[in-house]
């Protein structure tokens, strides 16, 4: 690859660094003030970049239309962020960060069925900027003027943001309550406004840096998930809150991804090599190495300990009330196949096996307190190692005995990074590996079967039928779950939660903190793995799906939909989520909208979820509720 | 016997000396105060010697080891305890689970899987408990607990590995001055009963003069005073730099303490 | 100028503040004392908006505020100081000072950046640092001095003295008795008798979220029997 070559992709690169950080900047901002990952940033910017298709169509060509439809677009888009803000995101204020996380979610799923309904399913690609349209030589080759442009307009960006924040009065403001909200109401400053005007200026970023791609890419509608993963990337090696941070890491990741395209397949050492398929992991393994080294990305600062002790409820022995409820429900459970049919089967046989996948999930949420926005990974693991066993040497039995372990290793070998983190950067980390995991699946054609999965992976003659295989899956989901469970109340589940009621303390009694998350993170892989083992055999197949982001955060929706502080809630939110998901995607085309809707309707009316409204209602009828 | 020895300590932040050549040494069941103005290099000190941070030169050891460079949790294993001055407790456990848990990992337990926890070292918790005097607590969730008594739960916690030594960061913030005195009231005598010798920080001269056996003043990283309550209370520089006059604390009826 | 009648408090589902009533009128400095968890926090919170009180009346200067927003019970004058001095630790002392900063009103007194380093000449020397490299007791002047940015006419301090060395103790007690001067009325908790004396006009003790004694700080010094039994001195 030539010298000139090289320069141009350098080129290249930056010019996509700059949307890129003009979508993190506006993460960056929303994060630091309100505490909240807005998943839904990555829609923001997809529906900045079709605003912008329909507008500059609908005005026109030429120069003035081009242009005013593109920053018209960034400034709808900022006005539906600070509607979505007074609307929706106000009311979860005082909730816990992960229901305002999950709120935002179920923002993502409305905003991409709308979507789908407003522009339907054709990938569009916008006009070349009038004005801008031609290209000038570089060092020997042709180099489009709007991407010069746009690696002017980043640092611009920059600049702007940068005097806004230290310069006015309102930047001053912004970082005050970045630091202590409360404290800054408490001085006279109306946060409420506050949050709403930063939401606005973060959605604009994100409206802005969708609608100046329409001249380079096409509007598509898988660009929402796409996005966000890279700019969750380019803000925690940032440093979350940093915008120079964003700004440097947007430039690093920009440049790495186009230099990897540029260099493409290499030959060296008698080895082919293609730097191409390194794109889609490059950013993530960019990430792991800074966190490792930094765990507060590169301008980012410890967050330090929460001002608040930890309010987790007291986790006491199962009642034998609940006992024999719980005794109950499994008898139910085993009776099931005397009087159903095999459709109802099927979809109990998902159910047990996402119920012990929300388990393995809230486990280490939950009492060991790292939320892992990745556990699909683990999941999936399992899920291939299962079907690779089956295919390539063992029989289904040992397949399916040895591959919640292959789980485990991974889990042994992603948490050693994982558990050196904390927070919002912990759960970053485990989306890389997760994103990482994902993307040597769907690549490595010759022995996953890359984008297609494998097909099957049925199970053994005398497990064959639905109903030997229900049980089956009742015995491993139902079994693991209870362990799990178990686990809980040991010796061993008591050092996880004494590190996470009070890491402080637990390092004053000589508890090893890290090395209690880190066996508790791999012991969750490992039974995520068994579910996904499970699953891989009761559907005969298995697609990169299986770990991908969607995967991971329906785990996510499950754990907090039937209430992270109660045990039983992972069991009862798998149970809705997949019985809802059945049915709903049934019965309409748009039914990722309608489960949006319900997830909203949940996080408004339940926000301490099924289990935990349940549980509220018990003790307030036995009058138990200590005052 | 001299259970800790520190010579020389130093720490620095990008240029200003926090602590700089700090020496003293301490006696099994002696009381030592560590006073000073705020941002004088006590909680420096203090982190110093519990291997939250690392010093630049100098030593401390705990009978006769050497504790720079070790992690926390193996300076409490060689029979280090610690008290917090905001407290740190296990909110999601009773009273009895926090003491269990310190005695978990005391035994070497917390790997196992397999037995059920509550059911471990009931009784030794219990027996801890009735030494702080909060026995009757035990079963209550610690979220809901008196400020007063979560003081005391630290120092059943702090007391699980059976330590020679406690370091007690401001031990009494926070609290009343009823409780300030019955909580050092019951360090004192816990200290003196097992022979366990005390360091602590503390800006409430009150307790400070009536509990302490012996008193080291910082100013600007460095040891300005030591001594007897008394002696330190005459010092004409103590008093400028941090003392004052004397009139928000028992300045009148310190005579009976000296 | 402050007043609370019948005020009830609940954090959650505990309740802290029980039907508590008390006053503090301009150019006083009145002073609540009881120990910890007594509901002394709550009250000054429940004032300033914090804590949103469950029944009751509050009033300041003449008006309703119990059912305002913070922000709005701040821009209407009243200042509210902290306990654990949380200054913006980012931000340096000038950007700290810029945060408290309202416009004047009538009826206070007036401060600008150049008035507080009078009151604190500790600050003057260190405007642009940051709050992060002050010590403590840098810090609770820093807290002082933003809150009076908003020329409040009341000011409510939670635990001044806590966790500040003696002579620093000293300096705060001067500088509250220097406000009241400027005719600020002034309520503040504290768990240290010997510095209530040295600033307090009058006491409110607080024990279990209910008040149990007021008095002048003359007829408390003179009354053994109710410091015996709550203050325990």
């Amino acid at each position: 690859m030539s010298f000139s070559a090289i320069f141009v992709q350098l080129l290249n690169g930056l010019a996509s660094a700059s949307s890129l950080f003009l979508v993190a900047a506006g993460l960056s901002l929303i994060f630091g003030v309100t505490r909240i990952v807005n998943f839904a940033h990555g829609s923001l910017y997809m529906l900045g970049t079709y605003t912008a298709y329909s507008l500059v169509q609908w005005f026109g060509g030429g120069i003035p239309g081009f242009w005013s439809g593109v920053l018209l677009s960034g400034v709808i888009v900022g006005l539906f962020g600070a509607l979505v803000e007074r609307l929706l995101l106000r009311r979860l204020y005082h909730a816990p960060e992960l229901l305002q996380l999950l709120a935002t979610f179920a923002l993502v799923l409305i905003i991409s069925d709308f979507t789908l309904w407003a522009w339907g399913p054709e990938d569009l690609l916008g006009p070349r900027a009038p004005g801008l349209a031609g290209a000038i030589s570089i060092a020997g080759r042709r180099f489009p003027e709007y991407d010069l442009f746009l690696i002017l307009l980043g640092p611009l960006v920059l600049g702007l943001l940068w005097l806004l924040l230290t310069r006015t009065r309102w930047g001053t403001l912004v970082r005050a309550a970045t630091e202590d909200r409360e404290m800054a109401g408490a001085l006279g400053v109306n946060q409420a406004w506050l949050f709403t005007s930063v939401f606005a200026l973060g959605s604009f970023l994100a409206g802005l840096g969708g609608a100046i791609q329409i001249p380079r890419e096409p509007a598509v509608l898988t660009m929402d998930l796409s996005i966000l993963s890279d700019v969750f990337v380019v803000v925690v090696v940032g440093g979350m809150g940093s915008i120079p941070g964003a700004f440097l890491a947007a430039v690093i990741i920009g440049v790495l991804k186009a230099m990897c395209i540029g260099i493409g397949n290499v030959h060296a050492f008698g080895i082919d090599f293609s730097f191409s398929k390194l794109t889609l992991v490059v950013e993530f393994i960019v990430m792991a190495v800074v966190l490792v080294i930094r765990p507060w990305g590169l301008f980012g600062r410890s967050q330090g300990a929460p001002r608040a002790a930890s309010t987790e409820p007291p986790l006491n022995l199962p009642s034998p009330a609940l006992q024999k409820l719980l005794l109950a429900g499994l008898i139910m459970l085993a009776l099931l196949p005397l009087a159903s049919d095999r459709y109802t089967l099927v979809l109990m046989t998902d159910i047990l096996v996402f119920a012990l996948f929300a388990v393995s999930l809230h486990f280490i949420m939950g009492p060991a307190g790292m939320h892992s926005f990745g556990h699909a990974a683990y999941f999936g693991l399992g899920a291939y190692a299962a079907a690779l066993l089956f295919k390539h040497v063992l029989p289904m039995e040992l397949a399916l005995a040895l591959a919640p372990f292959a789980a485990g290793l991974g889990a042994l070998l992603f948490g050693w990074f994982c558990v050196r983190l904390s927070g919002v950067y912990l759960a970053m980390l485990t989306l890389a590996f997760a994103q990482i995991a994902w993307s040597v699946v769907y690549q490595w054609d010759s022995f996953t079967g890359g984008s297609n999965g494998m097909v099957g992976v049925w199970p053994a003659q005398w497990l064959a039928s639905k109903t030997t295989f229900y049980y089956l899956a009742l015995v491993l989901c139902a079994g693991g779950t209870m362990v799990l469970w178990r686990i809980l109340y040991s010796p061993f589940g008591y050092g996880l939660r004494a590190g996470r009621d009070s890491p402080l303390r637990a390092d004053a009694i000589g508890i090893d903190v890290r090395r209690q998350q880190w066996l508790g993170f791999a012991l969750a892989g490992t039974f995520a793995g068994l579910a996904g083992a499970v699953y891989a055999f009761s559907k005969g197949s298995i697609s990169p799906d299986a770990l991908s982001i969607p995967r991971s955060v329906d785990g996510l929706v499950m754990v907090l939909m039937g209430g992270i502080q109660t045990l039983t809630g992972a069991v009862a939110g798998a149970a809705v989520f997949t019985w809802l998901q059945d049915s709903i995607s049934r019965q309409t085309e748009f039914w990722r909208a309608l489960l949006g809707g319900i997830i909203l309707f949940l996080v408004l009316v339940f926000p301490q979820g099924i289990a935990g409204f349940i549980r509220e209602r018990w003790e307030a009828r036995s009058g138990r509720s200590e005052a | 016997m001299t259970v800790l020895r520190v010579s020389d300590l130093c720490k620095s932040y990008g240029g200003v000396q926090a602590v700089c050549n700090v020496s003293f040494s301490l006696d099994a069941g002696e009381i030592l105060a560590l006073i000073g103005p705020n941002g004088a290099g006590k909680t420096t000190c203090f982190n110093l010697l519990n291997g939250q941070i690392a010093a630049d030169s100098g030593s401390a050891e705990f009978e006769g080891r050497s504790l720079i460079g070790m992690q926390p949790r193996e300076i409490w294993r060689l029979g280090v305890g610690r008290t917090f001055q905001i407290t740190a407790t296990f909110g999601s456990m009773s009273v009895r689970e926090n003491v269990q848990t310190a005695l978990l990992n005391f035994h070497g337990k917390l790997t196992s899987i397999v037995t059920l926890a509550g059911r471990l070292y009931v009784d030794e918790a219990m027996a801890l408990l009735e030494r702080v005097g909060i026995a009757a607590q035990a079963e209550r969730p610690c979220g809901v607990l008196a400020y007063g008594d979560l003081k005391r739960v630290e120092l059943a916690i702090a007391l699980a590995n059976h330590p020679h030594l406690l370091l007690m960061d401001e031990p009494t913030a926070g609290m009343a001055p009823t409780e300030r005195v019955a909580l050092m009231q019951l360090t004192a005598e816990l200290a003196r009963a097992s022979s366990i010798a005390v360091l602590f920080t503390e800006h409430d001269m009150d307790v400070v003069f009536a509990h302490a056996d012996r008193i080291l003043v910082l100013n600007h990283g460095t040891l300005i005073a030591e001594g007897k309550p008394a002696e330190v209370r005459a010092n004409r520089q103590v008093q400028e730099v941090y003392l004052g006059s004397g009139s928000v604390y028992g300045a009148a009826h310190g005579a009976e303490h000296a | 100028m402050l007043e609370l009648k019948g005020v009830n408090s609940a954090y959650g589902r505990a309740h802290i503040l029980f039907d508590l009533s008390l006053s503090a009128n301009r150019g006083e400095v009145v002073v609540l004392l009881g120990r910890n968890g007594a509901g002394k926090s709550t009250t000054l919170k429940t004032l300033i908006g914090l804590v949103r009180p469950l029944s009751g009346e509050i009033s300041f200067g003449g008006r309703r505020i119990e059912q305002l927003e913070a922000y709005q019970i701040a821009r209407l004058g009243l200042g509210y100081v902290p306990e654990e001095r949380r200054i913006f630790t980012d931000l340096s002392v000038m950007e700290n000072l810029e945060v408290g900063r309202q416009s004047p009103r009538t009826g206070a007194p007036q401060w600008t950046p150049e008035k507080l380093f009078g009151l604190f000449p500790n600050l003057a020397a260190m405007r642009t640092r940051r709050g992060a490299h002050m010590s403590g007791g840098e810090q609770q002047m820093l807290t002082i001095a933003r809150t009076l940015m908003g020329n409040p006419s009341a000011i409510l301090l939670d635990e001044p003295s806590e966790g500040l060395a003696p002579v620093i103790v000293e300096q705060m007690a001067n500088t509250i008795l220097e406000l009241k001067q400027e005719g600020l009325c002034v309520l503040l908790s504290e768990q240290n008798l010997h510095f209530a004396n040295l600033v307090a006009d009058r006491a409110y003790i607080i024990e279990k979220g209910h008040i149990r004694y007021q008095g002048t700080m003359t007829e408390l010094a003179a009354n053994e029997q109710i410091r015996a039994t709550y203050l325990s001195i």
